[in-house]
C-alpha cells in the first residue's frame, strides 16, 4: 500500500472538482440559485488552482462543460507567472485545444473578461492572436460578432489589414466594401433585401429596425438558420404559422441531449402524434454516440429519476429529465437487454412529465430483482420517499446480498449540490459521477470507478495523462 | 378524537429542507361532493372538475381575499373563518371588507390567491372562535392597517419570515394523491392543513407561504438547526434476500407513520379542548377547535369540515404561541362566566380591575367600553398609593 493519506485526499478532491465542473453550469438548479452555485463554484475553481494545478489544467482535456472550462482558461491565464515556462507551454496547449471546440460567444465573453481584469501578458495576446487566426471564416465572424470582436482587437493590440479595420472601426468611412458580407452588412443599413443575406442574429435586429413583421422575416431568413437556430425556432415559428422553418430542421443530425430535451418541450399530446418521429431521431442519435460499443454492455437496468425536481429551473428547464430521457434511450442501445425504471412508475418514456416524489430506494429494489449486470441511477439524488430508503437498499445490497460486486451499480447525478461541493451521493458503496450531456455516460461511468476509492490517485494520474494525450493529438 | 388519526388519510414519508419538515398526507379517494369554491380557483373562475360530474358543496378558506359579486361595491373582501358554500352561491360568505389592502392585491398575481395579512387573520381567528363580535374585529383590524399592531399584542408571522419554509414548499414534491401536509419547524408542529380533493391541495399548496405562524415557530427558524433523520436505518440482521430488504423497507415506513401520528402529531387534537359546530350544509359539518390551553404544551386552534361519516374532509390548525395561549386562557375564564367581570376576577383570584387591566395589556382593550375601562384604570391607581406604606 504504497497510498499516502495526500494522495487519497488528492484524488478526491479532483474528483470531486471534475463533477462540479461537468454539471454545474453557474445557473439556478432546482434546490439552489445561480448565487449559490456561482460562489460555491467559484471557490471550488480557486481550490484546485492554489493546491492541484496540474491536475486543475487537465481538466480541459475531460468533459467539463464550456462554462468551466473558461473559467479555468481565464484561472489559468490571470496567475500565469506563477509556474515556470515548461508548464505553461502545456497549459497553453490545452488552452489552445479547448478554445478551438469552445463556442465562438463563449470565447469572445472570455476575452471580454480578461480585457475587464486587466489581464494583457504576452502569453494572453499570444493566444487571442492565434485563436483568431485560426478562424475559418474571418469576415462572417466579423460581422455576426462585430462588437466582441472589436473589444478582442483592442485589447490585444492586433494589427488588422484592409476592410476588416475599417469595417470594425471606421465602417460609415467607405462607400462600399469589396468584402460581399460586409457590403450585405452595410446595405442592410437602408435596404430590406439585403437583411436576407446576413447571419440570422445579426438579421434579427435588421429587421427589428426596419419593423419587418415577424412571420415574413422567419419565412425567408429561414435558409440562413443554423441548425440549433431552426430548432430552437422550430415551436415558436410554427405559432407564426411559418411552415419553412419546421419543415427544414431535421431532428435526425441533433445530439442526443438537445433532442431530449426538445423532446419534452412539447406538450403531451404533441409528443404523442409524433411519436415515430421522435423516438426514430433519439434512437438514430443513441447509436452515433454508442457506436461500436452498441449492445455490448449486457444485461441493464436503469433507474430513471422523473420526480418533481427533475423539472430543473427556469434556467435550465427539464435539464435533468432530458438528460434520464436521454440516457434512457442511449443505455437501451448500449445493452443487450433492457430495462428502465422511472420513479414515478411510468412505462412510456416519451410521456414522462416531472413530478411527484423521488421513491428511489423502492425503484432500486425492483431493478435488483430483474436481476441485471448492471445498475445505472440518474437522478440528483434526493431521495425523499421515504428517505435515506436507497442509501440503505445499496449498503444492505453491497455487504449482506452481493459482497462479490456481481452487479456493477453506478449512481450519476445531473445537479450540483452547492453545499457540499460535489454531486450529492446515494451511498458510500456506490460510484457517483455527475454528468451533464447523456453523451458522456460511457466516459462517466469508467470515470466513476474511480470514486469508489479502489483505485488511487496514481492510476487516476495515468487515466488523465491517457485523455489529456488523446485530447490533444486529434488535429482541429 | 384523542389521538391523531384522520380516517382516509395515510402518512407518507416526509421531506426535509433545512429546519422545516413537512409531512404529506395521502388520500386513496378523494372526499366526494366537497370542493374548494372555484372562486379560489382564480379569475375568471376556471370550472372545476369534480369526478362523479355532480353537485358539490363549495368550501371557502378562512381569511382568503376575494371581490364578490353583488356587493354593491366591489371592494375586495376577506371571508371571516372557513365557509361552506352551495356551488353557485349568489350570497357571499360572512366577510369584512378589507379596504386598504390594495397594495398587497396588486402585488399577488392575477389568479393568485389572496389570504389576509396573518396577524389580522389570528386576530380574527382569536375573536371567532370565542364568538367575539365581528364589528370588534373589523374595527380592531381597520386600526391595525392604519396604526400598525399594538406592540402588547402577540403578533403571527408570515410563511414567508419564517426562515427555510418557503425554499421547503417550493421544492417540496407533492405526492400523488396528496390532499395535506403537516408542517414541522425544528421538529415542532406549526399547522396542519387537509383538503378533500388532491386538486384543491395542490391549488393552496402555494398559498402556505402566505399561512400564519406563532412566534415560537418564527423563533425556530431563526435558529436554523437543521432537523434531523428520525427513523432508524435498515438493520442488517435477518437479511438473506431482496424480499426481505422489501419487507423492512415496509416495515420502517409503517414504523414511521406510526411514530408520527402518535408522538409527532400527537398533540394536534387537545382531548380537553372544546369543539364547536358551525354549520351544517349537505351532510357536510363545519366546526371549530379549541385546545385546554393549558400554559406549556402545545395548543392549536382550527376549523374543520366533516362529512356524514365523521370523516375529517377539510382541516386547518394553527398552533398558538405563548402569548397567544395566555390570552386564550383569559377569553375562555371570560367565556365560562358569562363574560362577566366580576365572576371571572373572583374566580381567577383577583379583583375586577386587575382583570380589566390584564385583558387591555394582553391587547383586547377593544373589547371593553372605553369609559368603562378608564373607571377601572382610576380605581387601580387610587388603590396603588393606598396600598404603599408611607
Amino acid at each position: 500500500m504504497s497510498e499516502t493519506f495526500a494522495d487519497l485526499i488528492a484524488c478526491e478532491d479532483v474528483l470531486m472538482f471534475v463533477n462540479a465542473a461537468i454539471t454545474s453550469t453557474g445557473q439556478r438548479e432546482f434546490q439552489y440559485f445561480a448565487g449559490d452555485q456561482r460562489l460555491s463554484l467559484e471557490f471550488l475553481h480557486e481550490y484546485m488552482l492554489e493546491n492541484y494545478r496540474e491536475l486543475y489544467a487537465t481538466a480541459l482535456a475531460l468533459d467539463v462543460n464550456d462554462h468551466n472550462a473558461v473559467i479555468v482558461i481565464r484561472n489559468l491565464l490571470v496567475r500565469a507567472g506563477d509556474v515556470d515556462v515548461a508548464r505553461r507551454r502545456s497549459e497553453g496547449r490545452l488552452i489552445a485545444r479547448r478554445l478551438e471546440l469552445l463556442p465562438q460567444h463563449r470565447v469572445y465573453r472570455l476575452f471580454r473578461d480578461l480585457r475587464r481584469r486587466g489581464v494583457n501578458n504576452r502569453r494572453t495576446r499570444a493566444i487571442l492572436r492565434d485563436w483568431l487566426a485560426g478562424r475559418r471564416d474571418p469576415a462572417f465572424d466579423a460581422v455576426k460578432y462585430r462588437g466582441a470582436l472589436k473589444a478582442a482587437v483592442r485589447h490585444a493590440h492586433l494589427a488588422l489589414d484592409g476592410e476588416m479595420r475599417t469595417f470594425l472601426f471606421a465602417p460609415h468611412s467607405v462607400k462600399a466594401f469589396r468584402t460581399p458580407i460586409f457590403e450585405q452588412w452595410r446595405r442592410a443599413h437602408y435596404e430590406k433585401a439585403a437583411v436576407y443575406e446576413l447571419p440570422f442574429t445579426v438579421a434579427e435586429g435588421f429587421a427589428a429596425r426596419h419593423g419587418i413583421p415577424r412571420e415574413v422575416f422567419l419565412e425567408r431568413i429561414e435558409p440562413r438558420m443554423t441548425r440549433l437556430e431552426r430548432l430552437r425556432l422550430r415551436e415558436s415559428a410554427r405559432k407564426a404559422q411559418v411552415e419553412a422553418v419546421g419543415a427544414h430542421a431535421d431532428l435526425e443530425g441533433m445530439p442526443l441531449t438537445r433532442l431530449a430535451s426538445y423532446a419534452l418541450s412539447l406538450a403531451p399530446a404533441d409528443r404523442a402524434a409524433r411519436r415515430a418521429e421522435l423516438t426514430g431521431a433519439l434512437h438514430a442519435a443513441a447509436r452515433r454516440v454508442a457506436g461500436p460499443d452498441a449492445g455490448r454492455w449486457g444485461k441493464v437496468t436503469a433507474v430513471l429519476d422523473d420526480s418533481y425536481s427533475s423539472s430543473g429551473s427556469g434556467q435550465k428547464r427539464r435539464r435533468p429529465l432530458a438528460v434520464a430521457l436521454a440516457a434512457s434511450h442511449l443505455l437501451a442501445v448500449l445493452a443487450s437487454e433492457y430495462r428502465a425504471m422511472w420513479t414515478s412508475g411510468r412505462t412510456d418514456d416519451l410521456l414522462v412529465r416531472p413530478s411527484g416524489p423521488t421513491p428511489l430506494g423502492e425503484r432500486i429494489l425492483d431493478a435488483l430483482a430483474t436481476g441485471p449486470d448492471r445498475i445505472v441511477i440518474v437522478s440528483d439524488g434526493h431521495d425523499n420517499a421515504p428517505p435515506g430508503l436507497a442509501a440503505d437498499v445499496l449498503r444492505i445490497w453491497r455487504t449482506r446480498l452481493d459482497p462479490g460486486h456481481s452487479v456493477a451499480i453506478t449512481h450519476l447525478n445531473p445537479v450540483y449540490d452547492a453545499d457540499d461541493f460535489d454531486v450529492r451521493r446515494l451511498a458510500p458503496t456506490v460510484p457517483t459521477a455527475g454528468i451533464r450531456d447523456a453523451e458522456d455516460l460511457p466516459a462517466l461511468v469508467e470515470l466513476a470507478r474511480f470514486a469508489e476509492g479502489r483505485v488511487g490517485l496514481a492510476d487516476l494520474r495515468a487515466h488523465l495523462d491517457v485523455q489529456v494525450a488523446r485530447f490533444l493529438e486529434v488535429p482541429a | 378524537m384523542t389521538p391523531f388519526r384522520l380516517d382516509g388519510l395515510r402518512t407518507a414519508p416526509a421531506q426535509l429542507w433545512g429546519s422545516v419538515r413537512l409531512v404529506p398526507l395521502v388520500r386513496d379517494e378523494p372526499v366526494p361532493r366537497l370542493r374548494l369554491h372555484r372562486r379560489v380557483y382564480g379569475e375568471p373562475p376556471a370550472a372545476v372538475r369534480v369526478g362523479d360530474g355532480t353537485a358539490y358543496t363549495a368550501f371557502i378558506p378562512h381569511a382568503f381575499v376575494a371581490t364578490w359579486d353583488g356587493d354593491g361595491d366591489a371592494a375586495p373582501a376577506a371571508s371571516y373563518g372557513t365557509r361552506l358554500l352551495e356551488r353557485e352561491a349568489r350570497p357571499a360568505p360572512p366577510r369584512m371588507p378589507v379596504r386598504p389592502l390594495r397594495r398587497m392585491a396588486r402585488k399577488a398575481g392575477r389568479d393568485r390567491l389572496r389570504f389576509l395579512p396573518l396577524h389580522l387573520a389570528v386576530e380574527g381567528y382569536l375573536a371567532l372562535h370565542f364568538g367575539g363580535p365581528e364589528i370588534a374585529w373589523e374595527e380592531w383590524s381597520r386600526r391595525a392597517v392604519a396604526h400598525g399592531l399594538s406592540p402588547r399584542c402577540e403578533e403571527a408571522y408570515l410563511g414567508l419570515e419564517v426562515r427555510g419554509l418557503e425554499d421547503a414548499l417550493r421544492i417540496f414534491e407533492i405526492h400523488p394523491g396528496q390532499c395535506g401536509v403537516l408542517v414541522y419547524v425544528a421538529d415542532a408542529l406549526a399547522s396542519a392543513f387537509v383538503t378533500p380533493h388532491a386538486d384543491d391541495y395542490r391549488a393552496l399548496h402555494p398559498t402556505l407561504v402566505e399561512d400564519m405562524f406563532g412566534e415560537q415557530i418564527y423563533r425556530y427558524g431563526v435558529m436554523g438547526l437543521p432537523a434531523g433523520e428520525v427513523s432508524a436505518p435498515l438493520g442488517e440482521a435477518g437479511i438473506r434476500s431482496l424480499a426481505d430488504l422489501r419487507a423492512a423497507a415496509a416495515r420502517r415506513r409503517a414504523e414511521w407513520a406510526a411514530f408520527h401520528d402518535e408522538v409527532m402529531a400527537g398533540r394536534l387534537f387537545d382531548p380537553a379542548g372544546t369543539h364547536r359546530p358551525v354549520q351544517h350544509l349537505r351532510g357536510f359539518r363545519l366546526s371549530r377547535f379549541l385546545p385546554s390551553f393549558a400554559p406549556g404544551r402545545e395548543n392549536h386552534i382550527g376549523e374543520t369540515i366533516t362529512d356524514a361519516d365523521g370523516r375529517v374532509a377539510y382541516l386547518k390548525s394553527f398552533r398558538l404561541s405563548e402569548g397567544q395561549i395566555r390570552r386564550g386562557y383569559l377569553l375562555t375564564r371570560l367565556a365560562a362566566h358569562g363574560w362577566r367581570l366580576s365572576a371571572t376576577a373572583a374566580a381567577l383570584g383577583i379583583d375586577e380591575a386587575a382583570l380589566a387591566l390584564r385583558l387591555e395589556r394582553s391587547g383586547f382593550g377593544y373589547l371593553l367600553r372605553q369609559d368603562v375601562l378608564d373607571h377601572y384604570r382610576s380605581v387601580s391607581r387610587r388603590d396603588r398609593p393606598r396600598d404603599s406604606p408611607r
